[in-house]
């Protein structure tokens, strides 16, 4: 164990000093192979332009070449796996894509992140929204973001636990110690297995999301109301309008472009969910998503890599408009400059 | 004064905003503070009782056997047997008792309970009990059930048991080794990216930078199966394991690229052009120019993609259980909790301080660089609305 510490440091000292050396001793490079003379102006200023020319290259490489290899390269392979067998070898044509179509469980994995889109970031954004807003009023209004916040480092293992500690079920006439359980017996109820209860059990998956998530947009939406012209709400304050009045109709609509970034984030966050239904219940009990059944398929009785892929896709195409819609705004905020 | 402050004035009363809040932060802590407080626990009390009863003692049901019928002396008609049921154990406070192990908790402790075929059976909350019959005793020593309070008790044993006996103080290892670099060596490599695309000019520029937008939101998903066919097609052809400490950096440095490019590019690119147009003039190289002036400057915005990084590598699982594997030796903590929850099913006072391990290290980031990760994330969100 301590030589393993012992590498990994030097492992880190190592790659740290590695790459800066490539990015020192490519510049070096580039002034030995374009040399500026003093005394020939042409030829200096010819090489100093083939230098600018070359030099974003050289910045860019490193981060180019893993962007592509990791990234590019995989979704367009992954695209044509999908056109292969579980080996990758042979051609099936729209096969992997046909089984799919017919296939409950991907079917089920379909409804359930419906679902998960529906609820989860629509549940973020309305907790998020609504404690920024009080949160604000207050002052220890900062100490309890902190604490609301917090779940978002916590990984989603973690949270998993311990959730499932708060789900946990125990049968006969033994203690429950399951806070859920022990309060539905102190309120008269009879405790449930909650994770195997048909269809609900996807919604106690979703609270573990939103708990974590629930930070995310309340401290982006908290900036957002902050940056509201103060006229704006005064105007609205001397026609005599109400706090409600205020809050939906001056407020709202001010950060509406906030509330679509926070939503699409989250979005795209629950396309990915992967390890809650993984810790939770393996997919058990109709709670496969999209996600968990392309893992299953990557590894199943040796791995079936086409209807994996496909899977992948279905991920990948939901995300797409997302994408599409990010670009363009890059893209006129370039123009802007 | 802020929107905010100005609707103080009018909204709802302040005393059920400072309520609310309240009720809302202990709802979003009391899932946290029940694996810290269980994981303090003994694996007896865990099981007895709910968490929220830690602090006040545990009724913990556990079963005793009365005296043999020789120990039995005659009062009168009645032949008694005496004596206490925490003899040769620990002691406590008896708060009920039973004659069943369905029911610990029928009788109150103190007062004499007809327990049925002329016995009547007295135990008293010391743990002394009286038991008497109108007829001689036979057979063994009669089994009673008791409900037992015990005064609360704290244990770090079961810290020691996961971190030594359960592999989790090697997943710690594995965490950081995986998590350290994969958060050093793609900071590097944007920064230089970032740079490029901020303060150089050349053709492509904005294609690259909607390409970098773009593979934001790729799903990891996409690219798992044809790395996972790569890294195993290289590990064939040089003899090696496909699974190694280099393929993971390498995997989460690339998965955290595109955001690592744009949040600095946002922030590069907004640094005052005059401090670098002026160092171009006194000669400096573009290199010297980004050591010795642009990574300086932009300090918090390579903070807060740290902390990113740093959280998403530490608590990854997908990218671990794909790269590196689930062998014992290879988990990482998430890897390995993931493990835990399999076979030790039930088991809280493992479950819980496993957890507790997990967390902690973010937790600690999280506080300790708040306003960083706050910032990044303003900076990677609000810019794009």
């Amino acid at each position: 164990m301590i030589s393993q510490i012992v590498s990994a440091v030097g492992v880190v000292i190592a790659g740290v000093f590695v790459c800066a050396l490539y990015y020192w001793l490519s510049d070096r490079i580039l002034q030995i192979v374009f040399p500026v003379p003093v005394d020939n102006v042409r030829s200096a200023s010819v090489n100093l332009n083939r230098r600018a020319m070359v030099r974003p290259w050289l910045f860019l490489g490193p981060a180019l070449i893993l962007l592509v290899v990791y990234l590019v390269y995989p979704v367009v392979a992954t695209f044509i796996l999908s056109f292969y067998d579980r080996s990758g070898g042979n051609f099936v044509g729209l096969a992997n894509y046909r089984w799919a179509l017919q296939d409950a469980q991907f079917r089920q994995s379909i409804f359930n992140n419906i679902l998960w889109l529906a609820v989860v970031p629509a549940a973020c954004t309305f907790f998020g929204l609504v404690i920024a807003v009080l949160t604000d009023r207050i002052w220890w209004g900062n100490i309890a973001k902190s604490l609301i916040f917090m779940p978002m480092a916590i990984s989603f293992v973690g949270a998993s636990v311990i959730w499932k500690f708060i789900y946990e079920y125990r049968g006969g006439s033994e203690t429950q110690i399951g806070l859920l359980n022990a309060i539905v017996q102190a309120i008269g109820g009879s405790p449930q297995v909650w994770i195997s209860l048909p269809f609900w059990n996807n919604f106690f998956l979703m609270a573990i999301l939103i708990w974590i998530q629930t930070g995310f947009a309340m401290v982006i939406l908290s900036a957002a109301l902050r940056g509201i012209p103060e006229e704006t709400i005064e105007a609205a304050v001397i026609d005599g309008a109400s706090g409600w009045q205020i809050f939906w109709k001056i407020m709202v609509p001010q950060i509406w472009g906030t509330i679509a970034v926070v939503w699409t984030t989250i979005t795209i966050l629950v396309l990915k969910v992967f390890d809650i239904v993984l810790t939770m219940t393996n997919g058990q009990w109709n709670t496969m998503v999209l996600a968990n059944l392309m893992f299953d398929w990557m590894f199943r009785g040796g791995g079936d890599s086409g209807r994996s892929a496909v899977i992948a896709l279905i991920i990948m195409a939901a995300v797409t408009p997302i994408m599409i819609w990010n670009i363009r705004q890059a893209n006129k905020e370039m123009g802007g400059h | 004064m802020s929107a905010a402050a100005s609707l103080r004035r009018i909204g709802l009363p302040r005393l059920i905003v400072h309520v609310s809040v309240l009720v809302i932060c202990i709802i979003w802590l009391i899932p946290t503070l029940g694996i810290l407080v269980t994981s303090f626990r003994e694996a007896g009390q865990i099981t007895a009782s709910g968490w929220w009863t830690a602090f006040t003692g545990a009724a913990e049901t556990s079963a005793a056997r009365l005296g043999e019928p020789s120990t039995a002396r005659q009062e009168g008609p009645n032949y008694v047997i005496s004596g206490s049921v925490f003899e040769g154990g620990k002691g406590g406070t008896v708060r009920a008792f039973g004659t069943r192990v369905a029911a610990p908790t029928e009788f109150t402790a103190g007062q004499p309970a007809d327990i049925g075929n002329g016995e009547t059976l007295t135990i008293n909350e010391d743990g002394s009990y009286t038991y008497s019959k109108n007829a001689p005793f036979e057979g063994r020593g009669k089994r009673v059930y008791l409900s037992v309070a015990t005064p609360p008790s704290f244990t770090t044993e079961n810290y020691r048991t996961v971190l030594t006996s359960q592999g989790i103080g090697q997943s710690f290892v594995n965490s950081l080794t995986v998590a350290v670099p994969a958060t050093i060596i793609p900071i590097l490599i944007a920064a230089f990216a970032a740079y490029a695309l901020s303060w150089m000019e050349f053709p492509g520029r904005a294609l690259i930078i909607a390409l970098v937008v773009g593979l934001i939101v790729v799903p990891l998903q996409m690219s798992l199966i044809p790395l996972l066919k790569m890294y195993n097609e290289i590990g064939n052809f040089f003899g090696v394991s496909s699974r190694s400490y280099a393929g993971i950096w390498l995997a989460h440095s690339a998965f955290g690229m595109p955001l690592a490019i744009y949040l600095l590019r946002n922030y590069i690119s907004g640094l005052p052009r005059e401090i670098i147009e002026s160092a171009r003039v006194d000669g400096a190289s573009d290199f010297e120019i980004f050591v010795k002036i642009i990574l300086p400057l932009s300090f918090p915005a390579l903070a807060s993609f740290s902390i990113f990084q740093f959280l998403w590598t530490w608590n990854d699982l997908l990218v671990a259980m794909v790269f590196l594997g689930t062998g014992k030796d290879q988990l990482v903590l998430t890897g390995a909790l993931n493990a835990l929850l399999g076979s030790m099913g039930g088991k809280w006072e493992i479950l819980t301080a496993s957890a507790f391990i997990t967390i902690v290290v973010p937790i600690i980031v999280f506080f300790a660089l708040q306003r960083y990760l706050v910032r990044g994330l303003l900076a990677g969100s609000v810019k794009g609305g």
